[in-house]
């Protein structure tokens, strides 16, 4: 079967800048958006994901304009996040040129916000976001505003009720392992996995490559997520798709 | 200089397809979105994206143009359907039970989830397997990579129509040609090297 699983680079955007990313040899300036994707499409990343964290949201004309430049010049699915709080923000983005947009925090305020708007624009542009955290009652809770909130939500059935709302597909991020290097969360992926129909993106805590074949196999996820391994040039896309391809992985190379 | 519509007909990712246009044409031609039957007319190549369900988008169709208008546009020029752009050529969609434009003989019909071992929508990079030589794949390898989202794959009797087949869970049509008309299943304005390469192949078609 062709069916690939999906290598994501994530950059983090900054008042129009990439931040956390390191020197390409090739490239000029390691902070230029378009730059630093276009680099990520030759190398074979499978889609990009954008994540606005301008700590002030006043202007959000930045982040479109950054949109806008990256896709006059890059021909890959461009999911952009980070502050999109309603309707609004999320044809505005589509219009600068996203294919998709990610929500997190702005659906656990307002639930039926995933319906309208896939309702008016389609499930294939909608990503539902969850920030997921294994709390002391033994079931991972959702977590939002960058994971500074508890909302008590059981994080399973909140993937199970944005799947029935319409989201097109869902980006899980572990709380417990972002940032860790640790590994993905591989039991937190197969469970929301194997309740949803809709694709599931794994995010939080690559740092091997036998880490990217685990989320795939044991957490079932259909795309891999990861930031640091790629911007600090641990491994490079082509290493993490030669080695899951070796290991019976189908990806697109 | 040669113009390409893109018709907007308040849906899909038309201004995405626009920017991939405008990459692969330079200067020598001009992109223009529209939803004026009378600009769509005058231009050299028409490009139809689609999203979102069968029902909505034969909805918005007739309510921006006249449908049989529209046919006879289809037929006069180089014509390229992109998603819903291509299912709702065929005759009939089981998306919602609709009629659709009737331009190839056809069904559509829902991907098999096979008991939830097949994701729904098929989201991702799959082969796409030429079965008919033609000028629009030039340069483009048998069996590349393109980028698919969707639910519902098209079926026909017309094999002659047939220009290449996907495997998502079950071999299916991913691309069909006939007279004027391209019609593609996947997304070329979002795969990359071998999408742009198509496009660029549409732009230099001559019928």
């Amino acid at each position: 079967m062709s069916y690939t699983k999906r290598i994501i680079p994530c950059l983090d955007i900054d008042d129009g800048r990439v931040v956390k990313g390191v020197n390409f040899v090739d490239i000029k300036d390691a902070g230029d958006p378009v730059e630093v994707a276009k680099k990520y499409d030759l190398m074979g990343a499978d889609e990009l994901v954008f994540l606005d964290i301008t700590a002030t949201h006043q202007d959000r004309k930045t982040i479109v304009n950054t949109v806008e430049n990256v896709a006059n010049e890059v021909f890959i699915p461009l999911t952009v996040g980070g502050g999109v709080s309603g309707y609004n923000d999320v044809l505005t983005l589509l219009k600068a040129g996203a294919d998709k947009v990610a929500i997190n925090s702005a659906a656990v305020e307002n639930p039926d916000l995933i319906n309208e708007v896939t309702s008016k624009i389609g499930s294939q542009c909608i990503v539902a976001a969850i920030d997921a955290k294994f709390t002391s009652d033994g079931i991972w809770k959702v977590f939002t505003h960058g994971g500074r909130k508890e909302t008590g939500i059981d994080a399973l059935e909140w993937a199970k009720e944005l799947n029935d709302r319409g989201a097109g597909e869902l980006l899980i991020t572990s709380m417990d392992r972002d940032g860790t290097k640790d590994g993905f969360d591989n039991n937190l992926l197969k469970a929301i996995s194997s309740e949803v129909t809709i694709p599931v993106i794994a995010s939080g805590g690559a740092g091997t490559l036998k880490h990217m074949l685990d989320a795939v196999k044991l957490g079932m996820a259909d795309a891999v997520l990861a930031a640091s391994i790629f911007h600090y040039e641990i491994f490079s896309i082509e290493e993490v798709k030669e080695y899951l391809k070796n290991e019976g992985v189908s990806v697109r190379i | 200089m040669s113009k390409i519509s893109v018709i907007d007909y308040g849906m899909g990712n038309i201004h995405s397809v626009a920017k991939a246009l405008q990459k692969v044409c330079g200067k020598e031609h001009k992109v223009v979105i529209s939803n004026s039957i009378k600009e769509i007319k005058s231009s050299d190549k028409i490009v139809f994206p689609g999203q979102g369900a069968a029902r909505l988008c034969m909805d918005n169709l007739r309510n921006k143009f006249n449908l049989v208008e529209f046919r006879e546009l289809i037929s006069q020029k180089p014509f390229l359907g992109i998603c819903m752009g291509l299912q709702i050529l065929m005759t009939f969609s089981e998306e919602d039970n609709t009629e659709c434009l009737d331009i190839f003989n056809g069904r559509v019909e829902q991907i098999q989830s096979s008991n939830g071992q097949i994701k729904l929508p098929h989201m991702g990079w799959s082969k796409v397997n030429f079965t008919k030589d033609h000028s629009l794949r030039d340069q483009i390898g048998n069996d590349s990579f393109f980028y698919f989202v969707h639910s519902y794959y098209v079926s026909t009797p017309s094999r002659e129509d047939i220009m290449s087949f996907t495997e998502y869970g079950c071999k299916f049509i991913s691309s069909l040609q006939k007279d004027n008309i391209l019609a593609v299943q996947f997304h070329p304005e979002k795969s990359s090297t071998a999408g742009l390469k198509l496009l660029s192949n549409f732009i230099n078609w001559r019928v």
